[in-house]
């Protein structure tokens, strides 16, 4: 059973989280012992993928320097990509493979550790079946590694299952597009953004979680361009809206159909576009109707002359531009929320021209290239549906097997928890992905992890997820394996190996290639190095909708990135989708999709009367794993904190900073409170990032979208109360003390 | 760098914070941040505000350095106190109104944003400006500046001082100066006192 060996205090001394504050040598060593080398490469903490240039002195990563030439960001970095090189010569990094004992983890030989995980997984399969064993991916690995691992998957281990974690993160979004437009990817080049003249923000909270896209959205402004941002909270950004939507909780469709109401009622759709480009606009219109203004303010909480002067704003312009993030997609409606905005913004034919469009803002550092070529549970590479018999006969050309060898749709990344918990799935091989911080309901996967016959886990840092694994496999970091990238905007970048793997650790894509071969399947993986998968990946995404075949490590490195779909190496790219206006859809035309109202998936109660939303702060990345080790980062917010409006507070005697417990059907936990007048005061906030007692996610609920599988992490009940200051719990302890330098 | 002024627009900033963890990063003064940062009042805004120094045209903290420790460039770039001369005496910290200089106690020596010299003397750009993903902190030729909505000042009054400065900063379109004394927006008649 798939238990921590020793207790967490035990586990944090020897693995961390410790506080790295220091470059290597300390502040003052670059003095003396200067960068051998700079290297131009991409920062690991999120979908932004800012240029950055890495400091390399003996394999070691020892500063930065800004990359001014790259177009996206030009020099600009938020403070993660400021310190993004202090997770090199980390004193957490897992150096060698390590495996559990009685006593705890001990290392071990790569052979040694290599050869059971594949003795574990064939067992299980020979005694439970073959989709007993299943497969979690991430969105921070490169394009290759997940290309990589949805062919290992599904022809070396031979599961169906397997999903990855930018299923907590991009598929409503996904979903909707695939659904609209037959494609999943931003249908703009963020250079559009300055040339809009409204901005639409919806459910994200950009100054934080993609802070570069607020330069675009200042210069957008600079311009005379129009900013409406709607979010239960005053994110960083509203600082300079021009209309402020402070839409309820789980509430935003109803707001999106109030806005296509006044368009339709005020005719100012855009008939000509309707006509020759869409289909399903009489039902999407009449499916409005009810949505007057009065009812959309009583749903979502917002005035309802905002929700007209929005709609006429959008509508009254030659270009607009809507762009939403987790904030829409984080519900079990979070589909129907993003077609909402499509919806409005084909109703007015701002799509496919400069300036113009819907656009979903990618979250994790490969969150859109990893979700394009296979570790996702239905699909095959180049974005093909894996129940598409041309496709799979394609894919299994290309692989070199029979068609038949493929399996069939597998679980989502929850579902293949919920699996686990109900004893289905009884092996899990891991890499990329934080369950136990990142999943809702952590006291249900933590349960579910420990009921595992075996859990395999690559990662470079002893995760918590990895503290339950049976083998830990040191892999590699962002800045130590050669690899695309693509980028919210749908450009393909190329992240430069800056280092090679410090001691024993190996690179993933070796690690995954080494257990094919030993799963008898080596044939197949064929793979020395990153660019010999991506001379298959481009074969295998020919003719797809994520068509990558023109694409190159060599004209990624000239062109400064190149935009997807690329079918051949003469073509330049696509940087704006649509501008012939035709559709990836079977008929060409984009397709309007009727929305249907339905409450949260955890309703708010006379016992549970107050919205919990989560999110993300600026310091922090996903699941912690790697910015919880970096001091600076940490120093900047140290812990979670819940906000709560002054009114709410007063009612429960709260004052800044006492202890609140904030306790839904699923768990309770202890914070601290931030007394803010900038969040709606039926709700409270708190970021996700932490471990443990103050995991946010032991508070979050299982509710799935019912066609994308998100998690619901927007909306749930909970109700709060003020409380002592707790005995601080394991991971409560001052990590600085074992960590390196000081400030 | 040449044509190049340095701007700072509180009205962009988003509280990110990388320009403290990027100065921090200079090679100069590796370790030590010379950016003032401040929330400006959170429970009731999410406004915020990075500070560099203004590099005044006559600065205050020269002028009341008892060791005279701290110089102006013919750029108009006002540095960090020198080593030798500096005596610790804190005098330039509680002086500038800006509340600029550090006094790092373990040196021993005042130390203050210096532009990047190591960088602008070269042609750089000063590192907070080059990350500041807000562009708040904005190092751009003067014609650059002049798009955005907001309008650059260089002259601001304390009291009775009135300072004007290097660094330029982005206020409202409606003000030519900034003045935190309410005398100064008051009319207290012509001078002749008819009783």
């Amino acid at each position: 059973m798939a238990k921590p060996p020793r207790s967490p205090e035990a586990l944090i001394e020897q693995f961390g989280p410790r506080l790295s504050f220091t470059p290597p040598g300390g502040w003052q060593n670059e003095a003396t012992h200067p960068a051998d080398k700079l290297v131009k490469t991409h920062c690991c903490f999120c979908g932004q993928q800012c240029g950055i240039q890495l400091k390399v002195r003996e394999n070691m990563i020892i500063g930065f320097e800004p990359w001014e030439d790259f177009p996206f960001n030009r020099g600009m970095l938020c403070p993660k990509g400021v310190k993004r090189y202090m997770q090199s010569s980390h004193p957490d990094r897992l150096m060698q493979p390590l495996m559990r004992s009685e006593q705890g983890f001990r290392p071990a030989r790569w052979d040694e550790a290599l050869d059971f995980t594949a003795k574990r997984i064939r067992e299980i399969q020979a005694q439970y079946g073959k989709d007993a064993v299943a497969v979690y991916g991430g969105a921070s690995l490169s394009t290759e590694k997940s290309y990589l691992l949805g062919k290992f998957a599904r022809l070396a281990i031979g599961t169906r299952h397997i999903d990855y974690n930018g299923r907590l993160c991009m598929v409503s979004a996904g979903t909707a597009y695939k659904l609209a437009f037959g494609i999943d990817r931003s249908t703009i080049p963020w250079s559009d953004i300055p040339k809009t003249q409204t901005l639409f923000v919806i459910g994200a909270n950009i100054g934080e979680c993609a802070p570069i896209t607020t330069d675009y959205i200042w210069r957008c402004r600079d311009n005379r361009g129009r900013l409406i941002v709607a979010d239960p909270r005053m994110t960083p950004i509203t600082r300079n809206a021009d209309l402020y939507l402070p839409v309820r909780p789980g509430t935003d469709l109803a707001l999106l159909m109030g806005m296509l109401h006044v368009i339709v009622r005020d005719k100012l759709e855009d008939r000509e576009f309707i006509r020759n480009y869409t289909t399903g606009w009489d039902e999407v219109a009449a499916s409005v109707q009810s949505y007057d203004l009065s009812t959309a303010a009583n749903i979502t909480g917002v005035p309802p002359d905002a929700i007209e002067k929005a709609a006429h704003w959008m509508a009254k312009c030659d270009r607009a531009i809507a762009m939403h993030a987790r904030g829409l997609e984080h519900q079990s409606k979070g589909v129907e929320n993003c077609l909402g905005v499509i919806n409005i913004m084909l109703a007015l034919g701002k799509v496919g021209r400069e300036g113009c469009g819907p656009t979903m803002i990618t979250g994790q550092g490969n969150g859109q290239g990893g979700r394009e070529h296979g570790q996702k549970c239905d699909q095959l590479p180049g974005q093909r549906s894996l129940t598409d018999p041309a496709a799979r006969r394609y894919i299994a050309d290309v692989w070199g097997i029979a068609e038949s060898e493929l399996p069939q749709p597998g679980y989502t990344a929850q579902e293949i928890m919920n699996a686990i918990h109900a004893g289905e799935i009884k092996a899990l091989f891991s890499i990329c992905f934080n369950p136990l911080v990142s999943l809702p309901d952590a006291n249900f996967t933590r349960q579910a992890l420990s009921r595992l016959e075996f859990l395999g886990v690559v990662d470079f840092f002893m995760s918590e997820t990895a503290r339950h694994a049976d083998v830990v496999l040191a892999g590699s970091l962002h800045e130590e394996e050669e690899g695309l990238g693509c980028s919210a905007e749908g450009r393909v970048i190329h992240w430069v190996p800056s280092i090679t793997p410090p001691g024993q650790a190996r690179r993933d894509s070796e690690i995954i290639v080494e257990l094919a071969h030993r799963l008898g399947r080596g044939e197949e993986f064929p793979f020395r190095s990153p660019r010999d998968i991506l001379e298959e990946l481009r074969v295998a995404s020919k003719g797809g909708v994520a068509d990558y075949y023109g694409i190159t490590y060599e004209r990624v490195d000239q062109q400064k990135g190149v935009f997807w779909p690329c079918p051949s190496l003469e073509h330049p790219g696509t940087p704006r989708l649509f501008e012939d206006r035709k559709f990836y859809t079977d008929d060409g035309k984009a397709h309007f999709q009727v929305t249907t109202w339905r409450p949260s998936g955890d309703p708010v109660d006379q016992d549970y009367p107050i919205y919990l939303t989560t999110g993300r702060v600026i310091s922090q990345y996903l699941s912690g794993t790697q910015t919880r080790r970096i001091g600076a980062l940490l120093e900047q917010y140290p812990e979670p904190r819940v906000e709560i409006h002054p009114r709410v507070a007063a009612q429960y005697g709260i004052q800044d900073g006492d202890y609140v417990a904030v306790g839904t059907r699923r768990d309770e936990i202890v914070l601290r409170a931030m007394v803010v007048r900038t969040i709606r005061p039926d709700t409270v906030f708190i970021p996700y990032h932490w471990a443990g007692v103050r995991s946010a996610n032991r508070l979050t609920h299982r509710t799935l979208d019912p066609r994308s599988k998100i998690p619901e992490y927007k909306v749930s009940a909970c109700r709060i109360r003020k409380v002592a200051a707790p005995d601080p719990g394991p991971d409560d302890r001052d990590a600085r003390r074992n960590g390196t330098g000081t400030r | 760098m040449f044509g190049y002024e340095f701007y700072i627009d509180p009205s962009r900033c988003i509280g990110c914070r990388a320009c403290l963890q990027a100065c921090e990063e200079c090679e100069t003064h590796r370790g030590k941040s010379m950016i003032n940062f401040d929330f400006l009042d959170r429970p009731s805004t999410i406004n915020t505000v990075a500070m560099v120094c203004m590099h005044c045209d006559e600065p205050t903290c020269a002028e009341v350095c008892p060791a005279d420790a701290i110089k102006k460039g013919e750029d108009g770039v006002v540095h960090s106190s020198l080593k030798p001369r500096c005596i610790a005496c804190n005098n330039c910290v509680l002086a500038c109104p800006f509340g600029i200089p550090k006094m790092m106690q373990d040196e021993q020596q005042m130390m203050k944003c210096d532009m990047c010299y190591d960088r602008t003397s070269i042609g750089r750009r000063p590192m907070c400006a080059t990350v500041c993903p807000s562009q708040a902190l904005a190092y751009i030729p003067p014609e650059e500046a002049a798009k955005r909505p907001t309008k650059p000042i260089q002259v601001f009054r304390f009291g009775n001082q009135i300072i004007t400065t290097k660094v330029a900063m982005m206020i409202p379109e409606a003000f030519d100066s900034v003045s935190i004394d309410v005398a100064d927006y008051m009319w207290e008649g012509n001078g002749s006192h008819d009783s």
